[in-house]
């Protein structure tokens, strides 16, 4: 495997089944975009799981980081009017 | 055996033993990915084995892995190609590349077949093939124009397979005979497309067609290289050790 250094990484989406999203399933490492599309056939559709692949580098990710979830998430902690179940409908709507 | 039953059973060899060969890169593959991706190749060609090998059999009662387990070489019809050891990954990819094209022909036209069984087996099997090309093409391109060992050893690769392709496209009595009822497929048929497309394939990837004067033949007769009797050793060794034994 000496060589995998020159391979960039890729992320993998599958898409079960027509009308569902595409899913995160894994990543790996192949020299290009075709390649790695081919790779994810082999790799994660093998038993049929798929219809839809998408690949992407893993680098054109960019991710929330570990550090940013004080000031990320923990905020959302105490808005409960954020959600439609915090308010009480009028008598007169029946149906929403 | 009937006629379509030796075809079946010929054609049946081809996809075994070819099938076994990618076997054998099963967990020694440059990376992860590519030991999978030719382990889902040599598993369609087994698929494709049985299929074939179990219609041979249901001319004469005989079962896949009687078939599969129990001949000696000289009975096996395999094309001499397919049983060619493996070599480095560029000898096992030029020769994968080169029959990809070669079998895109042949079972686009054994879908034609009259025999309706053979005719669906060839259907199920273009399927294959058009994914497996697509992945050796993409190989012998990237090896061709990767860096200067890569090319050496595809270019030393073709050299060594193109004495074997002269025998993808010639036919012998039975083939001539099952053509003619519209059952087997006329390979000489097939030679121009199969040397226009390779041709322009290997150009493009900054190779050479090799001008290889030799050529070998004999699979088709059961008249193998010295390898094939290595691969039967291993491929049969637990049905000869314990007969009947079964999963």
């Amino acid at each position: 495997m000496s060589n995998r250094n020159m391979m960039p990484l890729f992320e993998v989406f599958v898409r079960g089944k027509r009308g569902l999203d595409h899913i995160h399933v894994g990543s790996l490492h192949a020299h290009d975009a075709e390649q790695a599309l081919e790779y994810a056939r082999d790799t994660y559709i093998r038993r049929g799981e798929g219809v839809s692949i998408w690949v992407v580098e893993s680098k054109h990710i960019h991710a929330s980081q570990e550090s940013d979830a004080q000031a990320f998430y923990d905020p959302m902690d105490d808005k409960p009017y954020r959600h439609a179940t915090y308010y009480t409908l009028p008598d007169g709507v029946d149906n929403m | 055996m009937s006629d379509i039953g030796l075809y079946a059973r010929r054609l049946g060899d081809d996809a075994l033993i070819l099938g076994q060969r990618l076997c054998e890169w099963c967990s020694n593959a440059p990376v992860l990915e590519e030991d999978l991706a030719l382990a889902n190749t040599a598993l369609d060609y087994l698929g494709r084995a049985r299929l074939l090998l179990s219609y041979a059999g249901s001319f004469d009662g005989k079962s896949e892995d009687e078939l599969a387990y129990l001949r000696g070489e000289r009975e096996f019809e395999n094309l001499l190609l397919m049983e060619l050891p493996n070599g480095d990954f560029a000898f096992s990819m030029a020769r994968q590349y080169l029959l990809d094209v070669y079998e895109g022909g042949f079972f686009a036209a054994l879908a034609q077949s009259s025999d309706e069984q053979l005719a669906a087996i060839a259907g199920k099997a273009a399927k294959e093939v058009a994914y497996h090309l697509r992945r050796s093409a993409e190989w012998l391109r990237r090896l061709g124009l990767g860096t200067d060992e890569s090319n050496a050893r595809t270019q030393a690769a073709l050299d060594e397979l193109w004495g074997y392709t002269a025998e993808l496209f010639e036919m012998d009595a039975l083939e001539e005979r099952l053509a003619a009822a519209g059952v087997a497929v006329d390979r000489r048929a097939l030679e121009a497309d199969w040397r226009a497309q390779v041709t322009r394939a290997i150009t493009e990837a900054g190779l050479q067609v090799p001008e290889t004067a030799w050529s070998v033949r004999g699979g088709r007769e059961g008249v193998h290289t010295e390898y094939l009797g290595h691969l039967l050793s291993e491929l049969q060794y637990l049905q000869r050790a314990h007969p009947g034994l079964s999963w």
